[in-house]
């Protein structure tokens, strides 16, 4: 079962959070400094699969992550998942929201951590994986959201709010980068 | 598409044809939530943003609590709550407003307070029931949205108490035509059953019909389920192994839409996840293996594209084939795969290849002989989580034989550390092999010091304990166990000299430990010197308080070979006895109490020798070490306030039952009396100290209670034991050291398999590497060719002897005699002592169990109260009541002060071997043994030879007076038929199996054997016979414990027999045994009863039916209840009667029966947590029967 799913940046900072598993807000808390810990000091060219944080399930517990250039993608599973499959999973997942926001970028997932959650939602529910077949995720994903226009869509402000959001001075990134910097690269398809 | 969204759709304008980019676009720069992400972007300190957040929590209070703020700016407001609940600050008054909104707002305000629901609430947080209502309604809708999203909240978080309500509803939904519905409602029951299993029950035919929907979606879904049933219980789905086969054939085979090719792999997760299932339904199984062999080959062939998704199915087929019954073939090609998953340049398929190997190894160890060189390669990868896989690999294949290196290697890893977890699961590998394989005292000595200093305050405290235990407890050799504690001070000594600054608690507490209890078996050193360091540790401000006090009871140990002068330190032991003295004065106004007392304590012991020697005699032999937790030397003085007037103590949880039965209502049957005096108090809580301090007469049970009560955290080891049952000077050393010697095998002859240069560390020189490589390998892998899985872990050793074998676990645990470590199953025991004792005196001998060591509570209590010549009656059967058991209680005093028998006296301390069971060794010529626990009938009867019962149908003289059942037919054939009769012992059920030869010639090598898992069974006598004489009878003899409660056991077994000139026989034996056979009254006063019931936690209540309505009900239900289940009636109070039960001479459990609207109201309380519903069960039949 997945027992967490958390998004942060390179800083450490909290993009999304999901548990599946009841803990408290400072433990939680907790997990995400010591995962973030754990993972930030990683090579790019070592493992994707990190054993034994004491916090979660002891030796029961590993992570696997992803990381993508601004962002940490850590899925905190126990033994019952496939350490692979699970990667593929994130694969799945970041591709699918790149499908949906267009050239995915952390800021897509701060403005829209509700619809990041849905997505998530279509993907892995209680801690199990729900659909892995993206047509399919980005089928409801969008049957959900023409819902949302027929109710909103009228005072849907003109596009230039989004680069004026995605201009916007976030100190955690040197002043100087253009927007495509901080796009998410979805890595290429060939084995890494 | 439905209809309903596609009604929708048709009713939007053209122009909203806008796509989720520009959805983005809604947030304008001036939104709240863009405002609140950049201010919080622009800030350089946490506190900054702790002081906006607070502000920014401020606002939305204000907000969500304004009547005016329409849905839709509640959903905005949502969304910023949910971003500061991520950052980390609690935003719980938006809680119920999230709730509000999933009931109240449109679809896509509902989707927000739904998610808001999920992420901010836990399963048992009480406003989730308010999202009850919600969901149900969500659920009837016909927007399919609400239903998707209701599905949704339900499979992530659903008070678990409310399931039956929406149960029928997601059922339903496991029809419904949308396949993404049957999906979700299949994840959601899959959740129903992670958190009830037992409300979904009912509906495993449906799981089966969602495992052959035609949407694959759907049966994926279903698979969560199956994995996590048959994880449970693989039995009970092997029928299912056909169609799981079937499915993945389908799926390999490509039969699935393309859609669910995943880089033109068809639907690999569903593949992962059935070849997880098939290898839990086919471990164990030849069979329902067999139907996998081919989907799997299938499977192997069919992965060929290189790329991570098909890694993850081959590593799954790897792990099925070798968790399956094995196949060669496969085995060859799972095999192969490994080989590629090891050599892959690519990191993941490395880790995963170790873990492959660390998983097979133990089958196969030739295959990690294969990868030898890589896997040294990949001890000295960059990546550490590739190294600790190796490690962990490595330890897999430790064999005595390379244990030196691989523990070298795991220690330069421990060095480079930083990371806490593995730290501490590597320093308890580390312990186990240096414990298992060690090749020398120096090294193990030496390996355990470094142990100590790496693992420091992290790891776990047993290791410390169980080396001290381990040197304490020694091994078979008296002069190995020498050695090695010289070894062990003399390292500590130039440890302490040389810098302790930086040694961890942890260790200096061992240290002074080992020093103090040892340091004189080293002639030359002088105990000032040691006395000096030790001295000189607790004027360090860095050493910890409980470690101060470790130190301080190692300078008590050694202040008497400072004062006392013995031998060469005679000059400078003035210079000891002056330190000391010292040490005490300095600490005994100290500010921390313990270190007070000790100090006052040492002050004292230093000024006596005499009582020194008494209190802290030198080398005591372990084992023999008594603590006495039950206070019992508090007696005198506790029945001395007792008789002035104190009230008797009462346990914490009394006096809260007490003092809420003072507050509200009495909903209790009894008025609490608390009469002052000893008899009743002494049965008031099994726990209180009154009670346990009168069975104290019992060392061995003493002992053991704390143990058995669970208390186990209770750490004994490595603590000195000063307080025993003749107050604070025990310590009854038994002196019979050199019994350990008697009772010891020949040691086993040492082998040092050093490997000359093999154990050279790999040199740094490049040009020597791959020779140094080499030879690391060789002395890694040694061992392992030869005789390969043999010595392998979790195997039986290899054939080089475990050096630090620990005592108890092998002799000890077999004589059972100074186990104060309950953990060995008496069963076990028992076993050893029928093996042992057959070996030694021929297949005839009958063998005597006495009373075990559970039996106690109200036992030992009634010997306790005989001996205080107090009043309170006997508990006993009835049968055995009429014989006149006051004159001789069945007592295990008796036992203690029979001689020991043979049997017994190579064991050190006879008292304490009734903690687990008396032998006694009655050879069938000899004079009949007198097993101690024989109840009183025997007093009447003189004992008889069992094996010679006069007639047929006659049970054995000292059983024909107990209650007993009739002798029924077990089975028969044409030569031999057996019978059997249970007979009610008070403290078991005896199993009496008559033999009976039927046929004209005797029968030869009768044997019986017979077991059951749920009880503790143990052979009488005459399970063996040599010969059963034709047309004769004879009887065995079992005596049944039952410890744990269970409605009904069955007992299993055999007769084997030969004819004289034919062929062997057996004959299959089995008998159901009901809980009923192992009741026995308890006799008890009512006031004792009031007490007992107030101080008892398992609560059950249940409304019988009642018999003979007319009349007088509640006698006549009870009699017939006393009769059938043997209760004992306490009183009947009107319309109310109090029975006491216990189970043989464990647990009580007490009822109280209340005649209440024509049906009895019984109400069932027993320390024992099965024990009342158990009971409840057979009161309903013996009810219902009549």
């Amino acid at each position: 079962m997945i027992k967490a799913i958390l998004i942060f940046n390179n800083h450490g900072k909290p993009r999304l959070i999901r548990f599946y598993q009841y803990f408290a807000e400072d433990m939680q808390q907790q997990i995400i400094r010591e995962t973030f810990h754990l993972v930030s000091k990683r090579d790019d060219n070592v493992c994707n699969f990190l054993e034994g944080g004491s916090l979660i399930g002891g030796s029961d517990y590993k992570l696997i992550y992803r990381h993508y250039a601004t962002l940490y993608f850590v899925f905190c599973v126990d033994s019952s998942e496939s350490e692979l499959g699970i990667l593929d999973l994130i694969q799945v997942f970041v591709e699918t929201l790149d499908k949906c926001f267009e050239n995915v970028c952390e800021l897509d997932l701060i403005f829209h951590m509700d619809k990041v959650h849905c997505i998530l939602q279509e993907v892995v529910m209680g801690g199990m994986v729900l659909e892995t077949n993206m047509n399919e995720i980005v089928a409801q994903v969008e049957m959900q959201n023409r819902m949302e226009k027929s109710e909103g869509g009228l005072s849907a402000a003109p596009a230039r709010a989004v680069s004026a959001v995605k201009n916007m001075n976030l100190p955690e990134m040197p002043r100087n980068i253009n927007i495509g910097d901080i796009n998410i690269k979805v890595p290429s398809l060939s084995p890494f | 598409m439905s209809d309903v969204v596609e009604r929708t759709l048709t009713a939007l304008p053209g122009l909203l044809s806008l796509d989720l980019q520009t959805g983005a676009g809604k947030l304008s720069s001036t939104s709240k939530l863009g405002n609140l992400i950049r201010s919080i972007t622009e800030l350089t300190s946490k506190h900054d943003e702790e002081k906006l957040i607070k502000r920014e929590l401020a606002a939305i209070k204000e907000q969500v609590s304004s009547p005016n703020t329409t849905m839709r700016q509640m959903k905005e407001t949502m969304v910023r709550s949910i971003y500061c609940e991520m950052l980390g600050y609690e935003a719980d008054f938006t809680y119920i407003h999230a709730i509000k909104l999933a009931q109240q707002g449109s679809v896509l305000e509902k989707r927000v307070g739904y998610l808001a629901v999920s992420l901010f609430l836990n399963e048992n947080h009480e406003l989730l029931l308010l999202l009850v209502n919600t969901v149900l309604k969500d659920l009837q809708s016909t927007n399919l949205i609400e239903v998707c999203m209701a599905l949704t909240v339900v499979s992530q978080i659903f008070p678990r108490d409310m399931i039956p309500a929406i149960l029928p509803l997601v059922e339903e939904k496991l029809n419904h035509p949308k396949e993404i519905i049957r999906r979700k409602a299949v994840q959601a029951l899959h959740k129903f059953y992670l958190i009830a299993p037992n409300q979904v029950q009912h509906i495993h035919s449906k799981f089966r019909k969602a495992l052959c929907d035609k949407d694959p979606g759907v049966m994926a879904a279903s698979l969560h389920i199956y994995l996590q049933m048959i994880k449970e219980s693989a039995d009970s789905y092997r029928d299912l192994a056909g169609s799981f086969v079937t499915i993945l054939k389908q799926v390999v085979g490509g039969k699935l839409p393309v859609d669910y090719n995943y880089h033109s792999v068809p639907a690999p997760w569903v593949q992962i996840q059935l070849l997880r299932i098939l290898a839990l339904l086919g471990k164990d199984d030849q069979s329902t293996s067999e139907l996998m062999y081919d989907v799997l080959d299938e499977s192997i062939r069919r992965a060929e594209i290189n790329h991570n998704i098909t890694y993850a199915i081959l590593f799954e087929c790897v792990k099925t084939i070798y968790t399956i019954h094995p196949k060669e073939e496969l085995l060859e090609k799972a095999a192969k795969c490994i080989g590629n998953f090891v050599l892959s340049p690519k990191i993941n398929l490395k880790y995963l290849g170790l873990k492959a190997l660390t998983y097979v190894v133990q089958q196969d160890a030739n295959l990690a002989l294969q990868h030898q060189m890589t896997i040294i390669e990949c001890l000295d990868h960059s990546d550490i989580i590739i190294k600790r896989e190796t490690l962990e690999l490595l330890f897999r294949i430790t064999n005595a034989q390379n244990v030196t290196v691989i523990v070298e290697k795991m220690l330069d890893f421990l060095r480079l550390c930083h990371e806490d977890y593995a730290i501490i699961d590597l320093v308890a590998k580390v312990a186990e092999l240096a414990e298992k394989y060690a090749p020398d005292n120096r090294w193990f000595i030496e390996t355990m010091s470094t142990i100590f200093t790496v693992g420091g305050e992290l790891m776990q405290p047993d290791i410390p304990s169980n080396f001290l235990r381990l040197l304490a407890e020694g091994s078979d050799s008296v002069e190995d166990d020498r050695l090695l504690r010289t070894y062990a001070v003399d390292s500590y000594v130039s440890l302490l000299q040389t810098n302790p600054t930086k040694l961890p608690q942890r260790f200096l507490q061992v240290i002074s430990w080992v020093l103090g209890e040892y340091s004189h078996l080293v002639d030359d050193l002088s105990p000032c010197l040691v006395i000096d360091l030790l001295v000189r540790l607790l004027e360090r401000p860095a050493v910890a308080s409980d470690t101060r006090s470790w130190v301080m009871t190692a300078v008590g140990k050694l202040s008497t070979g400072a004062g006392g002068g013995t031998g060469a330190g005679g000059g400078t032991a003035e210079g000891g006895a002056g330190l000391v003295q010292r040490v005490s004065q300095q600490h005994s106004s100290s500010l921390d109490t313990q270190l007070r007392q000790q100090a006052l304590e040492l002050q004292l012991l230093s000024q006596d020798p005499e009582l020194h020697t008494r209190v802290l005699p030198r080398g005591a032999v372990w084992g023999s070490l008594e603590v006495d937790s039950s206070l019992s030397f508090l007696d005198g003085f506790v029945s001395e306030a007792l008789a002035r007037g104190a009230a008797p103590y009462k346990p914490p949880h009394q006096r809260q039952e007490e003092l809420r039965q003072e507050k509200a209502l009495s909903l209790e049957p009894y008025a609490l009396s608390l009469p002052i005096s000893l008899s009743s108090c002494s049965i008031a809580d099994r726990q209180s100290p009154t009670l346990l301090s009168i069975s104290s007469g019992l060392s061995g049970n003493s002992t053991e209670l704390p143990h058995r009560a669970g208390s186990g955290s209770l750490k004994l080891e490595g603590v000195k034991r000063v307080w025993g049952k003749d107050g604070y000077l025990p310590q009854r050393e038994v002196p019979e050291g050199p019994s350990i010697l008697q009772e010891a095998s020949a040691p086993a002859p040492q082998t040092f398999p050093q490997q000359g240069g093999a154990l050279t560390p790999p040199s740094a020189d490049p040009s020597e590497e791959d020779r140094d490589k080499q030879q690391l390998a060789s002395s890694l892998f040694v061992g392992l060719s030869s005789h390969n899985s043999t010595c392998l872990m979790g195997k039986p050793e290899a054939p080089v002897p475990q050096r630090f074998r620990r005592k108890h676990k092998n002799t000890d645990s077999a004589s059972a005699s100074s186990s104060s470590d309950s953990s060995h199953s008496p069963h076990d025991a028992a076993n050893h002592f029928l093996y042992s004792s057959l070996l030694e005196e021929g297949p005839a001998s009958p063998i005597m169990l006495a009373q075990n060591s559970l039996a106690p509570p109200k036992r030992t209590e009634a010997n306790g109260t005989h001996t205080r010549g107090d009043t309170p009656v006997l508990p006993t059967a009835n049968g055995v009541a009429e014989v006149g058991d006051q004159e001789a209680p069945p007592s295990l005093t008796m036992a203690n002060e029979e001689a020991p028998s043979p049997g017994v006296g190579r064991h050190r301390d006879p008292p304490l071997l009734m903690g687990g069971m008396k032998l006694v060794q009655p050879c069938p010529p000899h004079p009949a043994p007198r097993a101690s626990t024989q109840s009183s009938a025997e007093g009447a009867d003189p004992p008889q030879l069992p094996e010679l019962p006069p007639e047929p149908d006659h049970l054995p003289p000292e059983l024909r007076n107990l209650p007993h059942s009739d002798m029924a037919p077990l089975a028969s054939d044409q030569s031999l038929s057996l019978s059997c009769c249970r007979v009610h012992r008070e403290d078991a059920l005896v199993l009496v199996l008559q033999m009976s030869n039927a046929c004209g010639a005797a029968l030869l090598d009768v044997s019986v054997e017979l077991q059951c898992h749920e009880l503790k069974v143990a052979s009488l006598r005459g399970n063996a016979l040599e010969s059963l004489p034709a047309q004769s009878v004879r009887v065995c003899w079992y005596t049944l414990l039952m410890e744990a409660p269970h409605t009904h056991v069955m007992v299993t077994g055999s007769v084997s027999y030969r004819e004289e000139s034919g062929p062997s026989h057996a004959l299959e034996i089995s008998s159901k045994l009901s809980l009923a056979d192992f009741l026995r009254p308890l006799v008890l006063s009512t006031e004792e009863y009031g007490k007992l019931w107030l101080s008892l936690s398992q609560d059950v209540k249940q409304n019988l039916t009642l018999l003979d309505p007319d009349g007088d009900p509640l006698c006549s239900s009870l009699s017939v209840l006393k009769d059938k289940l043997q209760l004992h009636v306490v009183d009947i109070i009107g319309s109310e009667g109090i029975v006491a039960c216990k189970l043989l001479q464990g647990a009580p459990c007490l009822l109280h029966c209340r005649v209440h609207a024509g049906a009895l109201a019984v109400w069932l309380r027993s320390p024992v947590p099965g024990l009342p519903d158990c009971l409840l069960y057979h009161l309903q039949r013996a009810l219902q029967e009549r």
